[in-house]
C-alpha cells in the first residue's frame, strides 16, 4: 500500500532543487488584495517535510484566502510559492494538485449527487491514466485501473472511518461529509494535505479520531499537514509549528508553547488589555 | 392518487427486477429489430410510421449527444443544431454532385459505384456512407471543440446565450455562402438557400447496390438502429469511466473538481467535442435519408426540440433520453396533426402548426411543474430535485463560485 502511494512522486523528489532549507512548501511574500482590501499581507510561510503545521487566527484573518493562494484558486497579488522544488505560483488548481498538494474546503464542497466511493475516485483523477480510447474500448489496462481505483477508494474510506460507501454525498451526516472530504483529498496521493477547519461541527471524540488520523498519515506515509483550525485543543496537541495570522498579517510563529505565550497572539484573540 | 402512483412504482420496480439488466437490454434490442416486421404485420400501410421511426432514430442519436454536454457535464447548449448542420453538410460535400469539377470532372469514388444508372461517369465526390459518418464525426468534433473553447469561462445563462449565437451563426454561414468562396471549381460549398440535393443513397461497402428508400425503408431503419446502438454503447462506456466521473464532478462543483486535479478545460472540451461528434453522426444519417441538406432544416427551434427531448426524457439518463426523443418526435409528427383538426371542429379558422413551438413550450412547462426530473430520471437527478432539503443544506452553498478565480487559460 505505502510503496504504491509513494511511487508517483519519486521522480519529482529526486529532482532535488527543493525550496530553501529543504522545506516542502516555501511561500514568500504572499499578498492578496481584493480591490482596496488587503486580505493577506506579505506573509512568509514554510512547511518542513513531514511536519504538521497549523495556521490560526481570528475570523477574517485571511487564513482561507492564504490557502486559496497556495492551491491555485486565487492568484496571489505578490509572492512566490515553491513546492517540492517546483514553482507553483499562480498555477492552475489541477496542476497544483498534480504536483502533490491536496485540500479540503471549509464549507464542504463534495460532489453531492455522487456516492462516497465515486467522490474519492474523482480525487484520484490526476493519478489515473486511462485515455479516451481506452475508456470506450475498455482495454485490459483501463479495466484494471478502474478496479484498482475502486478498491483503493474503498480502502481510503475505511481508513477515514466512513462506512457508508454507496451513499450519495448529500445524504451523509455532517461528520461523515468532513471525513469524505479528507478521503477524497488523500486519493490524489498528496505530499502535503491542506485541511481547512476539518473539525468544525465534529464532537470531541471525532476530533480526537481526526488527530490520530493526522498523526498516522505523517508517520506511515510521510504526508505533511497544513491545518486551519479553531479548536485550540486540537491545534496545540497536534502541531509541530503554529503560525498566527491577524488582519492578513503574520503576527507570530513558533512551537505551540511559544505561540501560547506570545502577547500579540493573546491580544489578537482576547483583545488588548485596557 | 399518490398511493396508486406508489403501487405502480413498486410494481414497475418488481417487474424490472425479474431479469438482470443486460437481459432487458437484449429484449429491447430484439424488439427494435423486429419492430418493422411487427408494423408490417399489424398495419396495412406501415411506411409512414416507419419513416417517422427512422427520423426518430436520427433524433435519438442527437439527443444522446446533447445529453453528454447538458446531462453529464452540465453545460447548457442551445446551439446544438450547428453540429447537425455541419454533419449534414459533410455528407453533402462527400456524397453528392456538389463539386462536379473535382478530378477533372471524373469525380472521386470510394466504395461507391462510379457510374450513374445510365452508364455515364458520375462527377463529384462520392464516398461510402459508412466512411462518411466517421469522417463527419471527427470533423464536427473538431468544430465542437473550436466553438466550445470561447465558452469555457462562462456559466449558466451566459453560456446558453453564446451557444445560442453559435447555433445561429453556423447555418447563416451556409445560407449566405453563395459567392463561390471556399468552393471547389465553379461551385461554392453550400449552394446557399437551395442547399445540396440529391444526396447519394446508402450502399453497403462491399456492393454497388444502393438502398431503395423511400420505396423500401427497412434497410435504412437497420442502419439507423445500428448507429443508435453504437452511440448507446459509447455513451454507457463514457458515463462509467474516469471522464464520466469528471464530467459529473464539473457539473456538481467546478471549484472542487479543479482542486481534485480535474483539468476543467480538457474535460469540458471533450464533452463538447463528443456531443458535437454525435450531432454530426446524426446529421449525416438524416441528410442522406432526407436526400437533401438545406439550411431550413437547421433552425433554432430544432436545438430547442432536441434539448426538450433530453429534459423531458430525464437529463443524464440514457434510457430516459431515448424515451424523450421517441415521445417528442412522435408527438411532433402525429400529435400536432390531431390538434390541427381541433379549431375546425369549433368552426375556427386557425392553423395550429403556426404555434407549434408554443405548444411544445406549454408541454415543457407542464412537465417542469409535474415532473421536473423527466420521464425516466437518472438516480442523481431525482435526488437532486427531491432530496430532503434539510440534509442538503449541510453541503456548502453553490453561490460562492464567483469568489474563486479558477483560471482556465
Amino acid at each position: 500500500m505505502t510503496e504504491q502511494r509513494t511511487e508517483p512522486h519519486s521522480a519529482a523528489a529526486t529532482n532535488g532543487a527543493e525550496g530553501a532549507d529543504g522545506a516542502l512548501l516555501d511561500a514568500r511574500n504572499i499578498s492578496k488584495v481584493f480591490g482596496g482590501l488587503v486580505a493577506v499581507n506579505d506573509v512568509d510561510f514554510r512547511v518542513p517535510p513531514g511536519a504538521i503545521v497549523s495556521l490560526i487566527g481570528p475570523n477574517g484573518a485571511g487564513k482561507t484566502t492564504f490557502f486559496n493562494c497556495l492551491t491555485g484558486l486565487y492568484r496571489p497579488t505578490t509572492g512566490r510559492v515553491v513546492f517540492d522544488g517546483q514553482n507553483i505560483t499562480a498555477k492552475r488548481a489541477d496542476l497544483v494538485t498534480r504536483a502533490g498538494i491536496a485540500r479540503t474546503f471549509q464549507n464542504i464542497k463534495l460532489f453531492r449527487t455522487m456516492t462516497s466511493t465515486e467522490n474519492v475516485q474523482v480525487g484520484m483523477h490526476a493519478r489515473l491514466r486511462s485515455r479516451m480510447t481506452g475508456m470506450v474500448l475498455r482495454t485490459p489496462f483501463n479495466r484494471r485501473e478502474e478496479k484498482e481505483s475502486y478498491e483503493k477508494a474503498r480502502e481510503l474510506l475505511r481508513e477515514v472511518g466512513l462506512k457508508r460507501h454507496n451513499e450519495l454525498a448529500m445524504n451523509l451526516p455532517y461528520g461523515d461529509q468532513r471525513r469524505l472530504e479528507i478521503a477524497r483529498a488523500l486519493a490524489s496521493d498528496p505530499k502535503l494535505l491542506l485541511l481547512d477547519e476539518p473539525t468544525a461541527g465534529m464532537n470531541p471524540q471525532e476530533s480526537e479520531e481526526l488527530r490520530r488520523l493526522m498523526d498516522k498519515l505523517r508517520s506511515e506515509r510521510g504526508i505533511s499537514v497544513l491545518l486551519i483550525e479553531h479548536d485550540m485543543k486540537v491545534v496545540m496537541n497536534v502541531s509541530d509549528r503554529i503560525t498566527v495570522l491577524d488582519h492578513g498579517e503574520k503576527i507570530a510563529e513558533g512551537s505551540p508553547t511559544e505561540v501560547r505565550a506570545n502577547p500579540r497572539v493573546i491580544e489578537a484573540y482576547l483583545g488588548s488589555q485596557a | 392518487m399518490s398511493t396508486a402512483v406508489a403501487t405502480l412504482r413498486t410494481n414497475a420496480a418488481s417487474v424490472r427486477r425479474l431479469l438482470p439488466g443486460w437481459v432487458w437490454g437484449l429484449v429491447f434490442v430484439a424488439l427494435a429489430i423486429l419492430y418493422p416486421y411487427i408494423l408490417d404485420y399489424m398495419m396495412t400501410s406501415p411506411d409512414d410510421l416507419l419513416d417517422a421511426s427512422i427520423q426518430t432514430l436520427g433524433y435519438i442519436i442527437m439527443a444522446l449527444g446533447l445529453n453528454i454536454v447538458v446531462g453529464f457535464a452540465g453545460l447548457l447548449d442551445l446551439g446544438y443544431v450547428a453540429f447537425y448542420a455541419i454533419g449534414a453538410f459533410v455528407i453533402g460535400w462527400l456524397g453528392s454532385q456538389q463539386f462536379p469539377d473535382v478530378n477533372g470532372g471524373k469525380g472521386i469514388h470510394i466504395l461507391r459505384p462510379s457510374e450513374s444508372a445510365f452508364g455515364s461517369a458520375l462527377p463529384g465526390i462520392h464516398i461510402n456512407f459508412f466512411l462518411v459518418i466517421f469522417i463527419a464525426a471527427a470533423f464536427t468534433a473538431i468544430w465542437g471543440a473550436i466553438l466550445g473553447a470561447p465558452t469555457l469561462r462562462l456559466r449558466g445563462d451566459y453560456l446558453a446565450i453564446v451557444t445560442l449565437a453559435f447555433g445561429e451563426i453556423v447555418p447563416r454561414v451556409f445560407e449566405n455562402s453563395t459567392s463561390g468562396f471556399l468552393g471547389i471549381g465553379h461551385t461554392d460549398f453550400s449552394n446557399g438557400r437551395q442547399g445540396i440535393t440529391p444526396i447519394d443513397k446508402i450502399n453497403l461497402p462491399w456492393t454497388n447496390e444502393t438502398f431503395k428508400y423511400p420505396l423500401e425503408l427497412k434497410p435504412v431503419y437497420f442502419v439507423g438502429l445500428g448507429m443508435v446502438l453504437l452511440v448507446i454503447f459509447f455513451n454507457r462506456r463514457l458515463r462509467d469511466s474516469r471522464m464520466g466521473r469528471a464530467w459529473i464532478a464539473v457539473r456538481e462543483d467546478e471549484v472542487a473538481a479543479a482542486a481534485m486535479g480535474v483539468n476543467l478545460v480538457r474535460t469540458k472540451l471533450w464533452a463538447y467535442a463528443i456531443g458535437a461528434a454525435l450531432g454530426g453522426f446524426a446529421g449525416v444519417f438524416l441528410g442522406t435519408y432526407n436526400n437533401t441538406v438545406n439550411v431550413d432544416q437547421f433552425e433554432f427551434g430544432f436545438s430547442v426540440f432536441i434539448l426538450a427531448m433530453v429534459i423531458v426524457g430525464g437529463m443524464g439518463n440514457i434510457w430516459g433520453v431515448i424515451l424523450g426523443a421517441i415521445a417528442l418526435s412522435m408527438m411532433n409528427r402525429y400529435g400536432l396533426k390531431q390538434l390541427n383538426s381541433l379549431p375546425d371542429r369549433f368552426g375556427l379558422d386557425f392553423d395550429v402548426t403556426s404555434i407549434n413551438f408554443g405548444i411544445f413550450g406549454f408541454f415543457l412547462l407542464v412537465m417542469m411543474v409535474l415532473r421536473p426530473e423527466g420521464l425516466l430520471p437518472s438516480r442523481r437527478r431525482k435526488l437532486e430535485l427531491h432530496g430532503e432539503p434539510d440534509e442538503a443544506d449541510h453541503v456548502g452553498s453553490e453561490s460562492d463560485h464567483a469568489l474563486y478565480e479558477v483560471r482556465q487559460a
